[in-house]
């Protein structure tokens, strides 16, 4: 094989415009950081490895046919559920919650496994009964959603919970509930939320209390929300230029590599900057439904659609929480912040993207 | 057909599939808007007030405390000043144990019980979060052996402080007071006066005596640093920084040797002294026995110490020079005796015969002279030599208290002098309407005659009966006493005047005058009162003797010293100028408990003018001196 075949070969199952959109957001990531670090390169180097895991993933999950594709569905889901309950009754406790499974070579947040897992689930179970849906199976996939975030929630690792939520609840939009139901739910979900109020732990409803009033406890759990949305308010239409952030450099921004990266780059990169950003992440979003729209079956286009759709879900909830307007729930700003976990969980979901849309293109070829 | 249904089916299938799509993709494009709205509003509308919030976030103003100003004596030498020194303080928030600390530190370095307390108190007080200290005065070898350890202890630091230093010690502590903590009061009185901001910053500001009164030129300006701090308040990078100006130099017109002499000639006496330059109101010595350690108040007085001192029976705290309210006793007669002349009640030669005792017309009470059975016969002159008790009854009670009243209000009895320290006060004239006022009640003859020789309700401070010796000798022009002559800015040393006083005639008759001061010259010569204290003096002293009652004597009972209680002596006056020609130096010494004031207070009187007319330092001076037997003014 010569260079370019071997090129040709490694890019087959590649889509193009959705690897340019990652890309660029790939390598804001590790400009940023380098900012967000206060120049140190070791943290670049480990966000670096980090893309080059998940993107060997990605590659893997990109080259797999689709019929493999669905039969990893019910494996991967029965796993994420046994590793859930295992984290339930043998996890360690980190922070107050018990979110990690120590498994003696490597500790693992099973949640996030199930951030694929169950629309992978949902998809698949959708794709068997497609001929034959009626409200039980409606009812059925909503079990396959709500179990897990049961066990999530309860950790408590709310951010995760609520993303699982939406990604599965996508599926079900996607797969045709009725209207009728998802104006009831909707109702019903607003009409539950003083129930829910209550079995919120204090620290969940202290965020949320923050939210509408960060200044009540400015040194504490209102802290990281003011210094964020001063980081953000305070870059103004040009920002304060790279690696000039005084917030970020000074210290004051907590969290500022992970959950409260967007706060740096707003700082440094200010209005213009953020255009740019949510441009990229646009357009991503974009390759996202247009591949959905021309997914050939009913479990593809589900699936497509829900990553797609959880991918916006996903930055829109970090930007909403570091700008203030959603409560500080601890969700990464996805293809950005520091982190191997999101990062592979989220780059294994555009490998699906690009097997949906590359093994298509050659079955019709 | 059934295919064409399916394929229909599924065609409809896709275009509802689509329009969820569709739907889904525009609320994906929503959620976008939203945070491009948000972001639009913080960085453009909200962008200056966010601006504002990160510039305060990231300058931190910090105030730079001035070196605070000296103090020196009339010849430069320092009475109060600062030195560098190091303390050791402790960022409570970054101590993870307070009493593991504690313990490891006093292996390293001494920590007193004393120390622990004051920091216990300190603590309580901190409310900035700053660091607060645990010992002061560190020794070099302490600070070397705390650095090389310091690694071990996190929150614990060693800082380089101005800390105020007292050479003079107990020697001159009521005169130039102390520095103390701001505490509350200190902090809504610089509020009041809107100085706060000049104190932000500060930790002492002055409590007592001259350092309380001329506080504002002695604390100085604040300097500002715009300091660039991280989150954790570490400063970064200096911004721009405004220098303070050092407070001004106080020079006193004490003289420091002199205090120090008058201090030491006190021995174990408690009491006064106060010498004024007559000529111009300067006070040259300023004394009040006994003193007290003024450092120990500095960083806030430990609780023993402080018990110590406020229930000590010889009240050390007490400023008697300033506040001390004694009966004037007979020291009052030079200025009845010009009283008298002035209003024609007594001339020069006009004598009476003395007794040994006086009554007024229609009463059979006795109010009886000092020395039993009289002076004999006696004109104004004697009555001040001898000090004759009975001359002034007399003179007293056809004067009257009226008279007595606006007379003696002259030379500023009864009022405060207006010497540059606070809360002096004001002693006691009394007149007919202070009575009626004070215990409704007329004023009774009897009562002018005890004023006649400065027992009964009269009252003076040793400070108010020295400005009214400075002025007998001043030829009666009188001068506010001032302790602080002039005033140096410390960068340019500028010397501004204080007082600017010309003195206030008091257009006393010369001839009375210098009759008064002839008799009191007497004094100190064979047949006076204090003859022992001029024995040997090169120059001439013009004084008068007192004696102030401490218990009252029954009628007919014999004042006898050895059979009274120390405490319930008398206590012993002396006032006097020198040279009595043309005096240099007035002094007013008061002993507390001393009986006769020519044994006890001219001896020390003595020693004062010896230094500062002839140079001459005192010899050791002895256990306190016996009262001769049946000596008395």
């Amino acid at each position: 094989m010569t260079k370019r075949q071997m090129w040709l070969r490694f890019t087959a199952h590649l889509d193009g415009q959705l690897s340019l959109g990652v890309g660029l957001l790939l390598l804001t990531s590790l400009l940023i950081l380098f900012s967000a670090s206060d120049g140190n390169w070791a943290r670049v180097g480990g966000q670096t490895l980090n893309i080059l895991v998940a993107f060997t993933g990605l590659w893997v999950v990109a080259n797999l046919p689709l019929h493999y594709l669905m039969r990893t569905a019910l494996p991967i889901y029965a796993l994420g559920m046994v590793l859930l309950v295992g984290v339930a009754l043998f996890g360690d406790i980190s922070h107050g919650a018990r979110r990690w499974l120590n498994l003696g070579v490597a500790t693992i947040q099973p949640s996030e496994l199930m951030k694929i897992g169950v629309p992978l689930m949902m998809a698949w179970y959708f794709e068997k009964h497609e001929a034959t849906l009626t409200w039980k199976n409606y009812l059925m996939a909503t079990c396959l959603l709500i179990v897990p975030v049961g066990l999530i929630a309860r950790q408590p690792d709310l951010g995760t919970a609520l993303l699982i939520t939406a990604s599965g609840f996508y599926v079900l939009f996607l797969a045709g509930l009725s209207w009728r139901i998802i104006g009831g739910l909707f109702v019903a979900a607003l009409a539950s939320a003083p129930l829910l109020w209550t079995t919120l732990h204090d620290y969940q409803k202290h965020r949320i209390e923050m939210l509408f009033d960060p200044s009540q406890d400015a040194l504490g759990k209102g802290y990281h929300t003011i210094q964020g949305m001063i980081a953000v308010g305070s870059g103004g239409i040009v920002g304060k230029g790279y690696m000039d952030g005084t917030q970020t450099h000074l210290d004051f921004l907590p969290e500022r590599t992970t959950d409260f990266i967007f706060a740096v780059y707003s700082e440094e990169f200010g209005l213009i900057g953020n255009v740019i950003l949510l441009a990229m992440y646009g357009f991503v979003i974009y390759r996202g439904f247009t591949i959905t729209a021309g997914a050939s079956t009913y479990f593809t286009r589900l699936m497509a659609g829900s990553i797609t759709l959880t991918f916006a879900t996903y930055a829109f909830v970090n930007m909403g929480m570091v700008s203030g307007i959603l409560p500080v729930v601890g969700v990464p700003l996805p293809l950005i912040s520091y982190g191997g976990t999101s990062m592979v969980t989220l780059l294994l979901g555009f490998g699906m993207l690009m097997s949906i849309e590359t093994h298509q293109k050659l079955n019709k070829s | 057909m059934k295919r064409s249904v399916e394929l229909k089916n599924h065609l409809r299938e896709i275009f509802h599939f689509r329009l969820r799509l569709a739907v889904g993709f525009a609320f994906a494009l929503t959620l976008l808007l939203i945070v491009l709205l948000r972001l639009v509003y913080l960085q453009t509308v909200r962008h200056n007030y966010y601006q504002t919030l990160a510039e305060s976030n990231r300058i931190s103003i910090v105030p730079i405390v001035p070196g605070r100003g000296l103090i020196v004596d009339r010849n430069g030498i320092e009475m109060a000043h600062n030195y560098s020194g190091y303390t050791l303080e402790i960022t409570p928030s970054k101590v993870m144990d307070l009493d593991v600390t504690l313990n490891s530190l006093g292996e390293l370095i001494s920590i007193t019980a004393k120390d622990k307390k004051r920091f216990k108190k300190l603590m309580a007080e901190n409310h900035d979060l700053g660091s607060v200290m645990i010992r002061n005065r560190l020794s070099d070898e302490e600070v070397a052996r705390f650095a090389a350890q310091q690694y071990r202890f996190a929150g614990v630091e060693i800082k380089a402080r101005l800390l105020r230093d007292y050479p003079y010690g107990d020697k001159a502590a009521h005169l130039l007071g102390f520095i103390g903590r701001i505490n509350e009061n200190d902090v809504a009185q610089l509020e009041e006066k809107e100085l706060d901001g000049n104190y932000r910053g500060s930790d002492y500001i002055g409590k007592t005596g001259l350092e309380q009164s001329y506080e504002t030129e002695l604390h100085g300006v604040a300097g500002i640093e715009q300091v660039e701090v991280d989150s954790a308040g570490r400063a970064v990078r200096l911004l721009s920084r405004t220098a303070p100006v050092s407070g001004n130099t106080l020079v006193l017109s004490i003289d420091a040797k002199l205090q120090e002499i008058a201090e030491q000639a006190f021995g174990d006496y408690r009491g006064a002294l106060v010498a004024i330059d007559p000529a111009n109101g300067e006070v040259l010595a300023f004394v009040s026995r006994p003193g007290f350690d003024p450092t120990l108040f500095i960083d806030g007085i430990d609780a023993q110490s402080w018990e110590e001192l406020n229930t000590s029976p010889d009240h050390p705290l007490i400023n008697r020079a300033l506040r001390g309210q004694y009966p004037s006793g007979s020291t009052i007669k030079p200025f009845m005796a010009l009283a008298g002349l002035n209003y024609g009640t007594r001339n020069p030669a006009r004598t009476i015969s003395d007794p040994g005792y006086f009554t007024l017309p229609g009463s059979s009470h006795q109010y009886r002279d000092w020395k039993a059975g009289g002076h004999g016969t006696v004109d104004l002159f004697k009555s001040i030599v001898v000090s004759c008790d009975t001359y002034y009854y007399g003179l007293a009670t056809e004067m009257g208290i009226d008279n007595i009243f606006n007379f003696l209000s002259r030379f500023g009895f009864g009022k405060k002098t207006g010497i540059d320290l606070q809360d002096e006060s004001s002693g006691l004239l009394p007149s007919a309407a202070w009575k009626m006022k004070r215990y409704k009640q007329i004023w009774y003859p009897g009562d002018t005659v005890s004023v006649g020789i400065g027992q009964g309700y009269s009252l003076v401070t040793p400070l108010q009966l020295a400005a009214a010796t400075a002025t007998i000798a001043n030829n009666g022009v009188a001068h506010i006493p001032h302790l602080v002559k002039e005033i140096r800015s410390a960068g340019s040393n500028a010397a501004r005047l204080v007082n600017n006083d010309v003195g206030v005639d008091l257009k006393l008759n010369p001839e009375h005058l210098s009759l008064v001061q002839s008799a009191m010259a007497a004094v100190t010569q064979p047949g006076g009162t204090a003859v022992a204290a001029s024995a040997g003096a090169p120059y001439h002293i013009a004084g008068k003797t007192g004696t102030a009652q401490v218990v009252a004597m029954k009628q007919g009972e014999k004042y006898d010293a050895s059979k009274i209680d120390e405490r319930h002596r008398d206590h012993a006056w002396f006032m006097a100028f020198a040279p009595a020609e043309q005096p240099k130096i007035a002094i007013v010494v008061l002993a507390e408990n001393g009986g006769h004031g020519g044994g006890t207070a001219a001896p020390i009187a003595r020693k004062v003018f010896d230094y500062y007319l002839l140079g001459k330092l005192p010899t050791p001076l002895k256990a306190p001196l016996e009262e001769k037997e049946g000596a008395h003014d």
